[in-house]
């Protein structure tokens, strides 16, 4: 898990920029009707959400579903990891105990710290970057300092020596983890939110509200939080991303209790008995697939809000199935790929039914945008209406 | 130069801050080092001063006090003197460290410059050929950007180090090769370095390659280079002056991603058993060595400060608009 920083890059210019969307940042939120979000009805943010509810389920009810004890013993007399067999559907360890039960029942602890770590750093980023973007001056500079301090830090040494001093090998501190994870896992979001309450800080709406004599407090909750709801959530996402792969590293590295079952430790039991030179794959395959599934889960709902916020980093407006299936209808098919992007220039194919079809049937911003104006787009395969954040 | 005086200024403000949250660490959590690294000095004999030593190293009561210990280490710092590492024999931690560094920072030097040349060169190609084919890479680098490098570096070895048996699957250097300035031995490090390379590449440059497309897909709605198509350029110069604009957000975001690519590929370090810093590192939390722990921490925040640093002045000279406002 390299950088996800596309939210960060593209998020703030582009939020108020030409394109007009009303849905991404409206321009007065009116009283008493709170803005709706919806994501892009993406397949990419769909798949997304269900891997990530799937993981969800798992780590409630992982214990139920595992076949056995994940620290059960079953063959005294075996010295080599078992492959996967009818009894034990993903093989065995060195110790003997069933793989697919430690990774049922480990899911609990790799997502309980991810999500305690990214809700703790949201509400860190969101009191500090809010605090520093609105309140300016000192405050800003004080707070933006820290923050950068934090960025620049290198996060998995600082925590390889914290938890090397902790000694957390006695029990599975899983909200202490998630804790200490958070410290280090703020300053992203924080840095993007303050940028973007910078921006929003002098829209004329908050001025107005300013000056009829609104308070801080209320400002901050009800003019400018609600239009910061996609950034957090994205530094959400990206935090639980972050402190997935920091948890299962930390564990891997035998810093944290290595018989408090997550996948980080199951992989760590993989590495002690040379797993990998000695090809038993099963080992390290299951809880490796799943730490970089849940990730790319994740990954790919923050896509879906990265596009919600820049609407130009769509792949494009017109896929090919659909240029063809508009062409059978007589319609113009929009050209499968505009040369510049998708504002400046429309330069429609001439259809091979030449002048078959008269133009503006359908109005282009209708197909080429998805779902952020009011008109409603007409049913696709897609299915599923997106969900609501 | 007034924005690079500021950034050189925050820098050392960052790496005192560090070298304090290091001294302070082992103080300030619960535990008690001292004792940690007497009980793995079995082997050597503790004498008054070195237990003294140790104390004025991790804190313990000295007459010198919590401030002394500080001047001490900071004294220590400029020395070149680390303490001892327990896991190493005894030997100078600066000794144990100076062995490391130089396969660290070739591996990851050169891998992250590669990855970062190669997933800009690849962000550029998709953003422009957007709603082809090519936008198929974006979940496939998703996955390898969510995948731990270390499950990329144990995947890397099953398939090329055990089941084809192209790439040794540990090591920095054959064991029978002894480092010479000759070929045999620079081809032996680099077939050594090959897969650990590209597990640090495949890992980094999906974040790269995301980065640089979303950047770039803004950037070809600008008017210039409306402006650059309509006048008629080729296509490689349109694609070049878009391109410039855009790759400023890599750079500057450079600082963010060095801190992952850096961890990741200690990581990496660890799987393939190479002789580098992450795999001391490793060791040292195995052994409790906690100077080489403190040591290894230093090393590596100040080799990431300079690297931003380093970053932060290619964009003050690749962007002339930072250089107008000081």
């Amino acid at each position: 898990m390299a950088l996800s920083t596309s939210t960060g890059l593209g998020a703030a210019p582009a939020a108020d920029d030409g394109t007009g969307k009303p849905g991404a940042v409206p321009a007065a939120p009116r009283r008493g009707r709170r803005p709706r979000l919806r994501l892009p009805r993406s397949p990419k943010v769909l798949i997304g959400l269900a891997l990530i509810l799937v993981f969800l389920v798992v780590a409630v009810f992982g214990s139920t579903l595992a076949p056995y004890d994940p620290s059960r013993t079953f063959s005294l007399t075996e010295s080599f990891p078992l492959p996967p067999s009818a009894h034990h559907l993903l093989g065995t360890t060195q110790q003997q105990q069933d793989v697919l039960s430690q990774l049922l029942v480990g899911t609990r602890s790799t997502v309980l710290v991810a999500f305690i770590a990214g809700m703790i750093a949201t509400i860190l980023s969101v009191v500090i970057g809010v605090t520093a973007g609105y309140q300016g001056r000192l405050a800003d500079d004080v707070l933006s300092m820290l923050a950068n301090f934090f960025l620049v830090l290198p996060a998995l040494p600082l925590l390889i020596v914290i938890f090397g001093f902790l000694k957390t090998n006695q029990g599975g501190h899983d909200l202490l983890i998630g804790v200490v994870i958070a410290l280090t896992g703020w300053a992203w979001g924080a840095r993007v939110l303050r940028a973007q309450t910078l921006s929003l800080r002098n829209r004329d709406y908050v001025d107005a509200a300013r000056i009829s004599g609104e308070r801080s407090w209320r400002i901050i909750t009800f003019e400018i939080m609600p239009n910061l709801v996609p950034i957090m959530a994205a530094s959400f996402l990206f935090t639980v991303l972050y402190a997935v792969g920091t948890y299962t590293a930390l564990a891997f590295l035998g810093l944290v209790n290595p018989n408090h079952w997550s996948w980080g430790s199951e992989l760590f039991y993989a590495q002690v008995a040379g797993g990998v030179s000695a090809g038993y794959w099963w080992l390290f395959i299951p809880p490796g697939l799943a730490v970089a599934l849940l990730g790319t889960a994740l990954a790919l709902v923050n896509f879906g809000i990265d596009e919600f916020i820049n609407p130009r980093l769509r792949a494009d407006g017109v896929s090919r199935r659909r240029a063809r299936r508009a062409r059978r209808a007589g319609r113009t098919a929009l050209p499968r790929r505009f040369v510049l992007g998708v504002t400046p220039v429309v330069r429609p194919e001439v259809p091979e039914t030449a002048g078959g079809a008269p133009p503006g049937q359908r109005p282009v911003a209708d197909l080429i945008t998805t779902d952020h104006g009011k008109t409603r787009r007409g049913r696709r395969g897609s299915g599923q209406p997106g969900s609501g954040l | 130069m007034k924005v690079l005086g500021r950034r050189l200024t925050f820098y050392l403000v960052v790496a005192i801050a560090a070298i304090t949250v290091d001294f302070l660490l082992p103080r300030v959590l619960p535990g008690n080092p001292v004792d940690a690294v007497l009980s793995h000095m079995q082997g050597a004999t503790v004498t008054k001063a070195s237990l003294q030593a140790l104390k004025e190293q991790f804190g313990g009561d000295t007459k010198t006090g919590v401030a002394g210990q500080y001047v001490h280490f900071w004294h220590g710092l400029f020395t070149g003197q680390l303490g001892v590492s327990t896991s190493e024999g005894m030997a100078p931690v600066t000794a144990v460290i100076r062995g490391a560094l130089p396969w660290t920072l070739g591996l990851v030097g050169l891998a992250t410059l590669l990855s970062f040349l190669l997933g800009t060169l690849i962000g550029v190609l998709v953003a422009w050929r957007r709603g082809t084919w090519l936008d198929q890479l974006l979940p496939i680098t998703t996955f390898f950007q969510a995948a731990p490098y270390f499950f990329l570096a144990f995947l890397a070895i099953d398939l090329f180090a055990v089941k084809l048996g192209w790439f040794p699957s540990e090591g920095a250097r054959g064991i029978t090769d002894f480092p010479a300035l000759n070929w045999t031995y620079a081809s032996d490090v680099l077939y050594h370095a090959v897969l650990p390379a590209a597990t640090i590449v495949i890992a980094s440059a999906a974040g790269w390659i995301v980065g640089m497309r979303n950047v770039m897909v803004t950037t070809m709605d600008e008017d210039y280079v409306l402006i650059a198509q309509a006048k008629g350029l080729p296509k490689k110069r349109v694609i070049w002056y878009a391109a410039r604009n855009a790759i400023l957000p890599s750079v500057s975001s450079f600082s963010l991603a060095i801190g992952f690519v850096v961890s990741g590929a200690l990581l990496t370090e660890v799987v393939f058993s190479y002789p580098g810093l992450g795999f001391i590192l490793l060791t040292a939390v195995q052994q409790a060595d906690y100077s080489l722990l403190q040591g290894i921490f230093l090393v590596i925040t100040l080799a990431v400060l300079i690297v931003n640093l380093i970053a932060d002045f290619v964009y003050v000279f690749l962007d002339p608009r930072t250089r107008q406002e000081a």
